[in-house]
């Protein structure tokens, strides 16, 4: 086995997605170390998703190659493909919970797949799971259509996390959630990187999270990572894109003491 | 892949010393299980409690659990934890705070008494739906009276794509089923007919049968099952996504803009389908009569001459469009009336269907007892 499988846990090489005639990843290059969480940051519509999703083997790519904790990731149905998804656990942007089971259901669903575990343990890691993202364990009685927004992405986190996986794919986890919980949800994201050696790979737009959970930050501007590198870097960067992002009226509002 | 892991009990008088070993991890459970539920009854027995964790290689969310589960077994004083290597204290911490509100346990109920309250509901629910249909069959009137007054209110584009997609799109299989269905009928109709020698009569059933009932009612049962389900899903996944209130909230009338419409469209192509899988049913029955029965095309067309009046056939077409607005009106309430989950919008939609078939089939024998009465 070659080291660099040793060390990264997503490995993207000169890779090239587009839709139609419009090139939205452009011979992008990324490697995301093993146990650290990396923040990734872009314009709206910028294509964060579309790289997340490309990733894990859901929008074919033009060329280019993927690696997940050392598979080679192709379509959903490749061998690699289905092997690394027993190591990640995703969060999409809208959620995405099956809409006819109940939250706690959607939690156990992992679990219920790919473990054999007594019923009584299955609703105590349930419920264990939403108290650890900030629900009440009453929430988990209710449908996906009965939960309101931010609700919504904290039982997606949930499930994304049932089965403690090596890398999680967060896309905007705290977007619509008030400061306290994202600063709950930043601590939680912490503490399992801490324990589990989580790697984590967030798309996010908190300046914050940004700031207290992310060891690096990468930033996708016309298709490319144009800087990357521990925050403290990226406010150097004297890219002009990233400089507007962090040094914007709305940025600086945020952060004072920043230079 | 994981090493077995292991959990050593070792009991000194009343204090009980637990060392959890190896990887306690969700690839793991089965075995952490039984290893925990082993060591239940001795911790419930126990005056004090110490675990040591120092043997652990590796620890998730759920084998934390697992261990804090077992600690608070324990009646008396809490365990105490002791070797926790840094890594694992934040994750320990967490758990300690979970699962600490007794869920009240689901009310146990008497399985008879359930379904006998499943019927009754459901009875009396079949009110509702009385008064859903009336309700949109309100809704649909107003909404047409407005068209009257300001005719320019009409969605005429709407209109005219719907009649395309349940009207034109329809005519290939209309076709096709009503053609077979005549020429099963006619087959049939020679086949037992000749032993009593009635072979001429199998063009009087086959004619009357058509016009009257099967031609407007495979029809209807067709479009049901094509544009009424259609329909149903369409309205049902965009009240899920909660378009029919995006709408509603600009001021526009989803009955007005959605399901007028549609109905509209079915109420206008049903007799046309009707007329046209009529004839076709016609057809197939004289071409069984030639090949089959040996009745030249124009002996059987004088036949039909005699046996069918205008009557008949008016009888099958006044019925049409009654029968499209029926299942008009119950392939778009239905739709509206889905929930929240893709479930829902399944079970909405097969309501939609059978409802909408067993109303067409009621309606057609309503109108067999007035066409009775009236001598038509
Ligand atoms: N399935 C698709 N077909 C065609 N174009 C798509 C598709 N998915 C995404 N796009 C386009 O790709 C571009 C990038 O979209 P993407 O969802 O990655 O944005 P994003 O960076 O995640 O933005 P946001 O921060 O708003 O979520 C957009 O211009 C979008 O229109
Ligand atoms: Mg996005």
């Amino acid at each position: 086995m070659d080291t660099s499988v040793g060390k990264f846990a997503i490995r993207v090489n000169d890779l090239v997605v587009g839709f139609g005639h419009r090139v939205i990843l452009d011979h992008l290059s990324l490697d995301v170390r093993r146990g650290e969480i990396l923040g990734l940051v872009g314009a709206s519509g910028g294509g964060k998703s579309v790289l997340m999703r490309t990733i894990i083997g859901l929008i074919p790519r033009r060329s280019g190659g993927i690696e997940v904790m050392g598979a080679r990731i192709g379509s959903p149905h490749d061998v690699g493909t289905q092997r690394a998804a027993g190591k990640w656990g995703i969060l999409f942007q809208q959620g995405a919970l099956f809409s006819s089971l109940t939250a706690r259901q959607n939690i156990q669903f992992p679990l219920r797949e790919n473990l054999v575990l007594s019923s009584a343990l299955l609703d105590e890691i349930a419920t264990a799971k939403l108290e650890m993202v900030g629900l009440t364990p009453e929430d988990g009685d209710k449908f996906p259509s009965e939960l309101s927004g931010g609700m919504t992405k904290r039982v997606a986190l949930a499930r994304a996390l049932a089965l403690d996986p090596a890398i999680v794919f967060l896309d905007e986890p705290t977007s619509g959630l008030d400061p306290i919980a994202a600063g709950d949800f930043d601590a939680l994201i912490k503490t399992l990187q801490k324990t589990l050696g989580l790697t984590v790979f967030m798309v996010t737009h908190d300046l914050a999270s940004l700031n207290t959970v992310c060891d690096r930050v990468a930033a996708l501007a016309d298709g490319n990572i144009v800087a990357i590198g521990p925050m403290r870097e990226l406010l150097q960067s004297d890219h002009p894109w990233v400089r507007a992002y962090f040094h914007g009226k709305r940025s600086l509002m945020l952060q004072p003491k920043a230079s | 892949m994981a090493t077995e892991p292991q959990l050593a009990v070792t009991s000194r008088g009343d204090a009980l010393e637990l060392r959890p070993d190896g990887f306690w991890i969700a690839a793991n459970v089965t075995v952490l299980e039984a290893l925990a539920d082993a060591a239940a009854p001795q911790v419930e027995r126990a005056k004090s409690l110490k675990m040591d964790m120092s043997g652990l290689s590796e620890l998730d969310t759920l084998g934390a659990w697992l261990l804090e589960k077992l600690s608070r077994q324990i009646a008396g004083h809490p365990a105490e934890i002791v070797g926790v290597s840094e890594n694992y204290a934040g994750l320990i911490e967490e758990v300690r705070h979970v699962n600490r509100h007794n869920l009240p346990p689901p009310k146990a109920r008497n399985p008879v008494i359930a379904k006998v309250e499943e019927v009754g509901r459901a009875a009396w629910n079949s009110r509702e739906d009385v008064a859903v249909f009336l309700q949109m069959l309100g809704s649909l009137c107003v909404a047409l009276l407005g068209i009257i007054r300001k005719p320019r209110s009409l969605r005429l584009t709407s209109l005219v794509y719907q009649l395309y997609r349940v009207g034109w799109q329809a005519i290939p299989i209309i076709l096709l089923i009503t053609f077979l269905i005549g020429a099963i009928i006619a087959q049939q109709g020679f086949f037992h007919f000749r032993k009593f020698g009635a072979d001429s009569y199998v063009v009087d059933m086959v004619g009357i049968l058509v016009l009257r009932e099967l031609g407007v009612l495979i029809v209807a049962i067709m479009v049901a099952g094509r544009s009424g389900s259609a329909y149903t899903a369409e309205l049902g996944s965009m009240k899920m996504r909660e378009e029919i209130d995006a709408l509603s909230t600009m001021g526009l009338d989803p009955v007005v803009v959605l399901i007028l419409p549609r109905v509209l469209a079915l109420v206008l192509a049903l007799p046309i389908l009707t007329f046209i899988g009529s004839m076709a049913a016609l057809y197939g029955g004289g071409l069984v009569a030639w090949f089959y029965g040996g009745m030249g095309p124009s002996i059987f067309i004088a036949r039909l001459h005699d046996a069918v009046s205008v009557t008949h056939f008016q009888v099958g077409m006044i019925k049409a469009p009654f029968m499209a607005l029926v299942i008009g009106i119950v392939a778009c309430s239905e739709g509206l009336r889905v929930k929240g989950s893709a479930e829902s919008l399944g079970k909405q939609t097969t309501t939609s269907v059978v409802k909408s078939i067993f109303l067409v089939i009621v309606l057609d024998g309503l109108f067999a007892v007035f066409f009775a009465s009236i001598g038509m």
